[in-house]
């Protein structure tokens, strides 16, 4: 059964009455598809309009989406002989984080990214997708593994941030991340990121420094969660969507800033409502990132990964008032 | 009657102080500790560099106020001064807010950068400043880090950090989290060059500068006592519904959990710094030749 938003509501309550106006047609012969036919062109009218033009609010609750494809259900989709592979070697295997190795159009690739529950057992086990130290060390380590085999590396991203919690601040969950970065600038294979979801914070850039940073339609990235935003600008937590309206956070902003290279187009509705469509986009997306990158000699593919980030950010720049960025 | 025996309280002329001698009084001659509540004498507390002759409490320093601890005297030249923050995301009051600290602090961003000697040996500096929006990293701060730490890289010195900093600045939105990644693609060229990076985090660093440049250097220093740590106190409280007990987070509580080399007193951090610089050479030389 799918999960309806709020914003969905007028929809689904005009869907319903299609369907009864259906079912009374069935049941006592009496010819309605008039009206079904007008019906059904007002809900296509009215899932135009609602789809059309998604405010940033809507995008963060679709982003949010329990039926929306997850990080191994992309892993599954785009390649064969997916090996997932556990464990950060140093303390525990984090399960808000998969890895693994799989074959792409022929190629050997190594996945990495956060990953979701689909219903609120498996959630709890994945810690809701909030990773802990040892989530981006076990990433760290098959990164490092995919270096050393010449392996290109593939990352999706789809959290609400790093888990803010006791254990996690003992074991470092700034070095874990700080380290991920580091390192990350200076692998020797080509990195393909994609936000799938939820790009939250340092938990999300913590697997997000590549050569191609990939983004779909309906997602979001930002500094911080717009209610946690809301919760210290405000100190109130309920003002997200005031948070979410006015800190530039969806695929498109970021396409503007230059922060993300493509804007993968979702199925009508979202990813949620043709998971396998959305897969499909996906696969050719980083078929062609690939494609791309895997000609490039090292030097020059660090090169520009270096120049990628080095030239984030907008600033003056002495008397001149022109942005640099 | 009975309280004829017990006059009144006798009253007396009160005479105000003239207003010019109120005036007189100098502005903060005195300070209280913020952990002992000792009074201190501001002379005093210059005296003992800012910190409590007492308990040991560190007081939040001002960037200026670390370079001068810090380096020798008149050895400091600042690079980029000329860089300006901008507004990007066109955030409600944020311009504003940047003038109106530039105008209290004299500052132009959150950080101080430049080159400076310490016992003669040559070094880059980046400092945080916690008066100009919490220390908070934005394009500007990012980007002065990213030029001074490039500077190192091609004079081949070593890179120092004082952070202090609530995180990355929330009014630029993802351009904030992206310093983060800038400022690692910059120390990834300073370490893959041989140099050395010492980081020295002060009260209070974290966020996006604790899960950046804070936690990659070669050694971590803390000053006593440092609030150091991803998430906030308020955050991971909320999250567990438990109290933290008082020492969770501190310079002395990530020492311990292996995040940290040394906590150093303020008034060793300059010897110290010297002594670590003096046992790093680089082709059998030494930095200040």
């Amino acid at each position: 059964m799918a999960i309806d938003l709020p914003f969905e509501k007028p929809l689904v309550e005009l869907r319903v009455k299609i369907d009864e106006l259906k079912r009374f047609t069935e049941e006592k012969g009496i010819d309605m598809s008039e009206e079904v036919a007008t019906l059904e062109a007002k809900a296509t009218a009215l899932a135009q309009a609602i789809y059309r033009d998604l405010t940033p609010w809507q995008k963060v609750q679709i982003a949010r989406h329990p039926d929306r494809p997850t990080t191994l259900d992309y892993a599954r989709g785009l390649c064969d002989d997916f090996v997932e592979l556990h464990g950060d070697r140093q303390f525990r295997d984090d399960p808000a984080v998969v890895g693994g190795i799989a074959r792409f159009g022929g190629m050997a690739i190594t996945i990495v990214g956060t990953q979701k529950g689909k219903d609120t057992k498996e959630n709890i086990y994945r810690n809701f997708g909030m990773a802990h130290p040892e989530g981006y060390r076990k990433a760290r380590r098959l990164m490092k593994q995919a270096e050393k085999f010449g392996r290109p590396i593939l990352t999706f991203i789809d959290t609400a941030g790093a888990y803010p919690g006791t254990g996690a601040e003992e074991r470092g969950q700034g070095e874990a991340i700080a380290h991920n970065l580091i390192d990350m600038v200076g692998l020797r294979v080509p990195i393909v990121c994609i936000v799938t979801g939820e790009g939250g914070s340092g938990g999300a850039l913590g697997l997000g420094v590549g050569d191609r940073i990939l983004m779909l339609e309906h997602a979001w990235y930002s500094v911080i969660a717009p209610e946690s935003a809301a919760a210290i600008l405000w100190k109130d937590a309920t003002q997200g969507q005031r948070a979410a309206d006015s800190m530039c956070i969806t695929a498109q902003d970021l396409y503007r800033f230059g922060v993300v290279d493509e804007v993968l187009p979702e199925p009508f509705g979202g990813a949620q409502r043709a998971p396998q469509e959305m897969i499909h986009t996906v696969k050719s997306a980083v078929a062609s990132a690939f494609e791309h990158l895997c000609c490039m000699p090292v030097d020059e593919l660090l090169q520009k990964r270096y120049e990628k980030f080095r030239n984030m950010g907008v600033f003056y720049e002495g008397n001149d008032s022109s942005l640099q960025d | 009657m009975l309280k004829d025996l017990f006059p009144k309280k006798k009253r007396y002329a009160t005479i105000a102080p003239h207003p010019s001698a109120r005036d007189k009084v100098p502005e903060g001659l005195m300070n209280k500790c913020k952990n002992c509540s000792e009074i201190l004498l501001s002379k005093e507390l210059d005296k003992h560099m800012k910190t409590c002759p007492h308990c040991g409490y560190h007081f939040t320093l001002s960037a200026p106020e670390r370079i001068a601890m810090t380096v020798d005297e008149d050895s400091f030249e600042e690079f980029d001064t000329e860089l300006k923050t901008a507004d990007p995301l066109s955030f409600p009051d944020y311009l504003q807010k940047v003038e109106k600290v530039i105008e209290a602090t004299g500052l132009t961003e959150a950080v101080i950068t430049g080159r400076g000697a310490i016992h003669g040996k040559p070094v880059v500096l980046g400092v945080m400043d916690a008066r100009f929006i919490m220390g908070s990293m934005g394009s500007v701060v990012g980007e002065k880090l990213s030029r001074a730490i490039e500077r190192a890289v091609a004079e081949n010195l070593p890179m120092l950090i004082f952070s202090v900093s609530g995180g990355a600045r929330m009014q630029e939105g993802i351009l904030s989290l992206m310093q983060m990644a800038k400022v690692s693609a910059a120390l990834s060229r300073h370490q893959s060059a041989g140099l050395l990076y010492i980081s020295i985090m002060t009260n209070p660093t974290t966020g996006g500068v604790t899960a950046s440049f804070a936690m990659q250097g070669d050694i971590h220093l803390a000053e006593p006592g440092a609030i150091i740590g991803f998430a906030g106190r308020r955050v991971i409280e909320q999250t567990i519904r438990q109290k933290l007990p008082d020492e969770f987070q501190t310079a002395e509580f990530v020492l311990q959990h292996g995040m940290i080399d040394r906590v150093v007193h303020r008034k060793d951090m300059r010897a110290t710094l010297s002594t670590i610089l003096s046992l790093h050479t680089k082709g059998g030389e030494d930095f200040g030749d």
